[in-house]
């Protein structure tokens, strides 16, 4: 019996598609996300205080100011991806069942959606004032 | 023959589980790692307030009711947790960061990280609400 000349299953051999080149994509766009979260989240805090104690169209005013609707859809879209990410490592821990699981990663994917688009409808609205 | 397909109704064999939180002695930095889950799971759900804001700015109805609950005394417990929740999990983020680099490993190095996670997230809650309350005229 000599060593194997490689590693791979034969099922891989016959297939012959080599690394599917996409394990780390959720580790990546969770650092990703997390190093854009940091500047946004400052930024978002920033308007938010700036615009506490203002009367509505105030508000609705400098939210629906060119400048700080990017940096809100920016903040919207970066923390709505790594919380995603995020709750489905939770879930992915502590729920070993797999249809409950699957539910729950399902829920997840829902829940982060609708939360983000709700919240980009609310900025949008302010900004183009529909 | 579906019958010996079954496998996964044979119970499990007992084999010892590895030790898990109940086990250990608590220290620092294994409390700032649940905390920081613990912060990103609550923001995950403090979203809905975020959406709520936006979505209420639209109309002066809206953001008076708004307004009334973030005035409100739960208002204002829930809008403190959440700040401290969000800075909490922005530097305890940072310092996920610098471990990514390699750094930050070593046995005083990463009790210092950890401390600072807590004192900095508990200092920069505090001074942005005094400040906020101070220059919005107190109550």
């Amino acid at each position: 019996m000599s060593a194997p000349k490689h590693i791979r299953t034969p099922l891989a051999r016959v297939l012959g598609r080599g690394a599917a080149r996409s394990g780390t994509e959720h580790f990546w766009h969770q650092r990703l996300t997390a190093v854009a979260n940091i500047p946004l989240t400052i930024a978002a805090v920033i308007i938010l205080i700036t615009l506490l104690g203002r009367n509505q169209a105030a508000v609705a005013q400098i939210l629906g100011s060119p400048a700080v609707t990017i940096i809100m859809l920016l903040f919207i879209f970066s923390i709505t991806i790594h919380m995603r990410i995020g709750m489905a490592v939770i879930i992915e821990d502590y729920v070993h069942d797999e249809s409950s699981k699957l539910t729950l990663l399902m829920a997840n994917t829902f829940f982060t959606f609708a939360v983000g688009l709700a919240a980009v409808y609310g900025i949008l609205k302010l900004s183009f004032g529909l | 023959m579906a019958e010996t397909r079954s496998l996964e109704a044979r119970t499990p064999a007992e084999r010892p589980l590895s030790p898990h939180l109940q086990i250990y002695r608590p220290m620092l930095t294994m409390m700032m790692s649940i905390a920081h889950r613990i912060t990103g799971f609550a923001l995950y759900f403090g979203t809905l307030l975020l959406a709520w804001w936006l979505i209420a700015a639209v109309s002066p109805n809206g953001y008076a009711r708004f307004q009334w609950f973030a005035g409100s005394w739960i208002g204002r417990l829930i809008l403190f947790g959440y700040t401290w929740a969000l800075i909490h999990h922005m530097l305890g983020g940072i310092r996920h960061l610098i471990w990514d680099t390699g750094r930050g490993f070593g046995p005083s190095e990463r009790e210092w990280l950890a401390a600072a996670n807590l004192i900095g997230s508990i200092a920069i809650t505090l001074i942005l609400w005094i400040f906020v309350l101070l220059t919005m005229g107190g109550s």
